[in-house]
């Protein structure tokens, strides 16, 4: 009997072709709907972690009260030794030390005269050991436009955008004019050794990069630092295990009470983050069902027209003794079994391109010219193990709520008054 | 299931059918009362609306009767549930309707197989009834074929060898003649007169037409749901002595 079946579906394509591309459709666009959001999700929580929040982020308690006002004179102090046991009680983060910097961009002529000057957003990392945590962070090797990554102190990166406005390139000499910690003038020359494009608005404007111990040296913040960040290797965020890792470590420190003491922040703990993780976990949820409702709509609506067009067949078969129950299940069956191949296929169509958007990315960056926001502008998909089942969700769903509602009409009537409608 | 010898294959008692109307009720069938043996080649006449096809359909456990009752080999219709009726359909009764109703996705071969299918009789076996089935209805050449490829007579024969392959003790054929012209028609009721007499087959028509009446044994007239005449009559001659 199952044989009988699924013959007929096989041979009969209103049966089969129909149900099975609009599931094959349906699964499709679903999957691509959810690794294009957890490729948002990702991308801008980890635009986040790496540019700004790290996955967790130790500042002084000072910095923390100040917010986006805090300056370097709110810097931590004694990083060496904090850095270590960092490194002790919370190995499964990589540490970076970070000091951001305002300034201004003086390049000279050959008189050593200004011939170009602007101001920049400056970020002293670690750029020259080799196993420094905040090289594969901030992946400065795939960032670099022109140029290579500095290898000697000395040598910096800046944004191309800012080294076209400035007319140099790499090789070129330029003075950084800033502040000290103390809040005295400060001057250091460094040579460009590259120019770099993130493709994160915010970062591409005018953005220095230089090795965090030349920076140090410039604004006189020896063993100090303006956050240490903390990044899960594997890029992805880890909400209870960042916040409690904080916690602990806010207990620990909880005893010093000095105001430039350090403490510890998760990233699913700043304002604006949070909410973004959650609100990209509602949009999949309601998107699945959306596309689980209209593709249920769509495939009952064919369900009835093709159950309409079996008429004749399914009188016949309760004429031979088939069961009405037995028919009803028989023909969930059915499309219970396209809604699964649909949901195959259509979930395997999708990886293809999911998998493009997830290896090579797709840059909108042209449309957004005037954003502001950390966003990167490079659209990446992501391929997540909910990628591999929510195909089926509307798939199975809609194709058994479909028959389901459609059939029922079968169910519920006579058999007599169904032989009557049938002309047999 | 099976029939105590003495009893008539059919019987009713009775047997009223009504549906329901806004105002009152429509009485299709009214006090029924009929006896079939096994073997009868026997057909209700009547004016279109006079009840045959509601009183085959009872007949047929297709569906249930208002009042009295009505027994088929051992079984009152009147007491089945939905599983019961479609057992007792399935290894008892076979159906022949106005048009073929052959499923146009499965071949001739199929379309015979379904029933045995649904009885779950294994393969070997039903390989070689359908094969016996369609040929005696003379087809046995086009068991590949889609019923799309077949005439109207053709298909009305496979539509009889699908009601026969089980080899039921009773076959209703409603108006199974409506559709075909005159040859075919007789071509038709040679083959199920042949089937009557070779398995014993109980066959009960439904018909206004008079090419399969002329070929009764029995009829028997309803008039507005009412058996008004019942006639045993011989066998017309030249059918009598029909040899294949
Ligand atoms: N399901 C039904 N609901 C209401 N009336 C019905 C139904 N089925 C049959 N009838 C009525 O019952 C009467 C007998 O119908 P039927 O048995 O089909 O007659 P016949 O087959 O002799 O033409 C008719 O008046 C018909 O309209
Ligand atoms: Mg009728």
């Amino acid at each position: 009997m199952i044989r009988f079946l699924a013959k007929g579906l096989w041979r009969d394509p209103t049966r089969s072709l129909f149900p099975f591309l609009t599931v094959t459709t349906g699964a499709m666009v679903t999957v691509l709907m959810q690794t294009y959001l957890a490729g948002i999700s990702s991308n801008l929580s980890w635009s986040s972690a790496r540019f700004s929040s790290g996955h967790v982020k130790v500042i002084s308690r000072a910095a923390a009260k100040a917010g986006d006002r805090a300056s370097n004179e709110l810097a931590l102090a004694g990083v060496n030794q904090l850095l270590e046991g960092l490194r002790r009680d919370a190995p499964d983060l990589a540490w970076a030390p970070r000091i951001r910097f305002g300034g201004l961009i003086d390049v000279p002529d050959d008189q050593g005269l200004t011939k170009a000057q602007a101001p920049v957003a400056g970020l002293g990392v670690e750029l020259i050991r080799a196993d420094a945590p905040d090289r594969p962070v901030l992946a400065l090797e795939s960032a670099i436009v022109r140029g290579r990554a500095p290898v000697a102190p000395g040598e910096a990166l800046i944004s191309e955008d800012l080294a076209r406005h400035l007319n140099i390139g790499p090789g070129a000499k330029a003075t950084l004019i800033g502040s000290t910690m103390h809040g005295a003038m400060a001057t250091a020359n460094f040579t460009i050794a590259g120019t770099l494009r993130f493709g994160v608005r915010a970062m591409d404007r005018g953005t220095m990069v230089a090795d965090i111990r030349d920076i140090q040296r410039a604004l006189e913040m020896d063993d100090a630092a303006g956050e240490l960040l903390g990044f899960y290797p594997d890029t992805l965020y880890r909400r209870a295990a960042a916040e409690s890792t904080a916690d602990s470590f806010n207990a620990r420190h909880a005893r010093d009470a000095d105001e430039f003491g350090p403490t510890m922040v998760a990233m699913s703990r700043l304002p604006g983050i949070v909410e973004f993780l959650d609100l990209t976990d509602r949009v999949s949820v309601g998107i699945v069902a959306a596309f689980t409702f209209v593709m249920s709509i769509v495939l009952w609506n064919a369900g009835l027209i093709g159950t309409l067009r079996r008429y004749g067949e399914i009188g016949v078969r309760l004429a031979f003794g088939e069961d009405k129950g037995r028919l009803y299940r028989a023909m969930l069956l059915e499309s219970l079994l396209i809604g699964l191949v649909g949901s195959v296929v259509g979930t395997l169509l999708a990886l293809g391109p999911a998998y493009w958007l997830q290896s090579r990315g797709w840059d909108i960056g042209y449309m957004m010219q005037n954003a502001s926001l950390m966003i990167q502008t490079v659209i990446r998909a992501q391929i997540t193990p909910a990628t591999f089942v929510i195909g089926f969700l509307p798939g199975l769903l809609a194709t058994g709520i479909g028959t389901a509602v459609s059939g029922r009409g079968i169910y519920n009537r006579q058999t007599a008054s169904l032989m009557k409608e049938l002309e047999v | 299931m099976t029939t105590p010898s003495e009893s008539p294959l059919i019987r009713t008692r009775d047997l009223v059918k009504a549906y329901p109307m806004e105002q009152g009720r429509l009485v299709a069938l009214n006090r029924v009362n009929l006896t079939f043996e096994k073997g009868e080649f026997a057909g209700l006449v009547g004016p279109s609306g006079s009840g045959k096809t509601t009183l085959l359909n009872i007949v047929g456990s297709l569906d249930q009767p208002t009042e009295g009752s009505a027994e088929v080999l051992g079984h009152r219709i009147e007491t089945l549930s939905h599983a019961e009726a479609a057992e007792l359909r399935s290894r008892h009764i076979g159906f022949i309707f106005q048009t073929h109703n052959l499923f146009p996705v499965y071949t001739v071969f199929e379309n015979v197989e379904f029933p045995l299918l649904v009885l779950g009789m294994p393969a070997a076996l039903r390989t070689q009834a359908v094969r016996d089935a369609l040929d005696w209805v003379k087809l046995g050449d086009r068991a590949n074929s889609k019923p799309a490829q077949l005439s109207g007579g053709q298909s009305q024969r496979v539509a009889i060898a699908r009601a026969i392959v089980k080899r039921p003790a009773l076959v209703l054929a409603d108006e199974p003649t409506a559709n075909l012209d005159a040859e075919n028609s007789r071509r038709i009721l040679e083959t199920m007169v042949q089937l009557n007499r070779d398995l014993q087959t109980t066959f009960l028509f439904a018909t206004h037409d008079d090419k399969v009446i002329r070929h009764l044994r029995r009829t028997i007239r309803l008039n507005d749901g009412s058996v008004v005449a019942d006639t045993s009559t011989e066998p017309t001659p030249q059918l009598a002595g029909y040899r294949p």
